[in-house]
């Protein structure tokens, strides 16, 4: 069984290579995890460039490689398998990925696994937490994705339950950061301006939360286009726009409707573990309000660090090494990129 | 020397593999495609096919030429990459080709002429050529009708092949020379338009 596993994520902004090491007990352990991103070439389009990103990924593709291999003290002849990210995710994009791991795989005379982005946000959780029980709930919350989704194994089967019907949860912050004003990608500063404002301050609707609405689907754009309504008319009065309390109230509102129907399902489901994963899931009032409610309905949850929830190669590799364990085929050397790869397909 | 050639800046995908020797040069296999959508799913497996057939394995290659462009394809980069990573893995060189040069290479010509690709939106990736295949201009992107060049003979719709793509990186490769980074020649910015001032969900 191949024990060291290299990762390529190059679905969106960043260029990410990860070097995992699977040991016989099916446990797997993180070597290195290099990114390079382009995030501040995109600074000023307020959103990802895509011709940017793929001209960013091919330049940085060899060398954050090169990166990995450093800081994990291996060489290239060490590696046994290679995985990727073949979908979902900006199409230009995940050609670069998949074409330069079908070249290591070659070159290497080892086996790709191309696998799903999507899962990788939540099998990166094993690389800090362990194994994941089973069943388990995911709740990603990303720039591109917001999604419930019930994982019986990480390797073979994920099941969505919900997703958002129109914006995803860290695009309504990059919109809603324009709208008041503050830096793309609007996660941060919201975050850092939303600790000195009164979340109560403005009463915004809860997006797809009526009694006819999907009980476990989210809607974010009603709750942009309130926010940007109430700044608007604040600014026709002349008023100062309170963006402390704007963007604690927005804030409120977006942790209020993720965390709600996570611990509705988690508790309709009969599932006891919840995972939150994916960029946004370093949102401040996010994991506090989920640590606050999943310790009052007993569930277990588990938010892996930081620098591990946004796009990264060492989710890939993780995935890779879990794929790898349940004895998954590698995929042929022909597969192409698939921008709009369903969960669940976890390999292809 | 055993060159791999790749060159995905048209249209086609383009793998072979050519024996560069100080005396001449010899295709001894190639795989092409024309797809301009599959570069990134048959570029390698073409590599390996023709490696196969010139009953070789991967670890037998002593230099990769890769056409650098200019090409409007998101698959330019497949090729890249591709080389770039196989040069890696491999640990040899990848020589970069200007791809046009490399349709010049199998031009016979006794006379000055211009290599045209098409680089979609209407215009054409162009460079000039003396008698001699060396290039003299370019390589310009442009609407063909505004082209502005004195050549009158037009070598257009010609793809880089494996043999032209080895010959110009040939003294390259004979001399053992470092290889210039494999830099992709855009000709062009990324559309991209910042964001003008924030537009107003209410009206005022
Ligand atoms: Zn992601």
């Amino acid at each position: 069984m191949p024990r060291m596993i290299m990762g390529i994520e190059s679905s969106c902004d960043e260029t990410g290579v990860g070097l995992v090491r699977l040991a016989d007990d099916g446990t797997v352990e993180l070597l290195a995890d290099e990114v390079a991103s382009s995030v501040e070439q995109h600074a000023r389009f307020g959103g990802v460039v895509p011709e940017a990103a793929s001209r960013a990924h091919l330049e940085a593709m060899v060398p954050t490689v090169e990166r990995a291999l450093v800081t994990s003290g291996l060489g290239l002849p060490d590696v046994d398998a290679i995985a990727v990210t073949a979908g979902p995710g900006l199409t230009g994009a995940l050609l670069v990925g998949v074409s330069a791991a079908k070249a290591y795989a070659a070159a290497l005379g080892v086996p790709l696994y191309g696998v799903n982005h999507l899962a990788g946000h939540i099998a990166v959780d094993t690389l800090q937490h362990g194994p994941l029980p089973a069943p388990c709930l995911a709740l990603l919350v990303s720039g591109g994705h917001t999604q419930l989704l019930r994982v019986d194994d990480i390797a073979s089967k994920i099941t969505e339950i919900g997703s958002t019907v129109d914006d995803a949860a860290g695009e309504a912050y990059d919109k809603v950061a324009r709208v008041l004003r503050l830096p793309y990608p609007g996660g941060p500063p919201i975050d850092k301006a939303a600790r000195n404002g009164d979340p109560e301050a403005i009463a915004f609707p809860r997006g797809m939360t009526g009694p006819r609405d999907a009980k476990f689907d989210f809607s974010f754009s009603g709750l942009k286009t309130a926010v940007a309504r109430w700044v608007e008319a604040a600014e026709a009065r002349g008023e100062a726009v309170p963006v402390d309390d704007v963007a604690a109230s927005f804030q409120e509102a977006v942790a209020d409707v993720l965390t709600a129907k996570a611990v509705r399902a988690a508790d309709e489901l009969g599932i006891d573990t919840l995972v939150i994963s994916g960029g946004v899931a370093a949102n401040s009032r996010l994991s506090a309000l989920a640590a606050e409610r999943c310790a009052a309905a007993g569930i277990e949850l588990r938010v892996p660090r930081p620098r591990l929830c946004t796009d990264n190669g060492a989710m890939i590799a993780a995935l890779g090494a879990h794929v790898v364990a349940a004895g998954a085929k590698p995929s042929a050397l022909d597969i192409s990129a698939d921008p709009a790869l369903p969960v669940s397909t976890i390999s292809i | 020397m055993l060159v791999l050639a790749i060159d995905t800046a048209t249209p086609a995908v383009t793998a072979g593999v050519v024996a560069v020797r100080p005396e001449g040069s010899t295709v001894l296999a190639e795989r092409v495609t024309l797809d301009a959508r599959a570069h990134g799913e048959l570029l390698t497996p073409h590599v390996l096919d023709a490696v196969r057939e010139a009953g070789l394995t991967l670890r037998d290659l002593d230099a990769i030429a890769c056409g650098v462009g200019p090409g409007p394809y998101t698959g330019l980069r497949a090729g890249m990459v591709t080389a770039a990573a196989l040069a890696h893995g491999l640990d040899i060189a990848a020589y970069p080709v200007c791809s046009l040069d490399a349709i010049a290479a199998g031009v016979t010509a006794d006379e000055p002429f211009l290599v045209l690709t098409d680089a979609r939106r209407r215009e054409v990736y162009w460079a000039a050529y003396d008698a001699r295949g060396v290039r003299t201009d370019g390589p310009h992107v442009a609407r063909p009708a505004e082209l502005d060049s004195p050549v009158q003979r037009v070598v257009e719709h010609e793809r880089p092949a494996p043999y032209g793509i080895a010959a110009v990186a040939r003294e390259a490769v004979l001399a053992g020379e470092r290889p210039a980074p494999l830099t992709p020649l855009y000709l062009r910015r990324p559309d991209a338009a910042e964001p003008g001032a924030r537009k107003r969900v209410t009206t005022p």
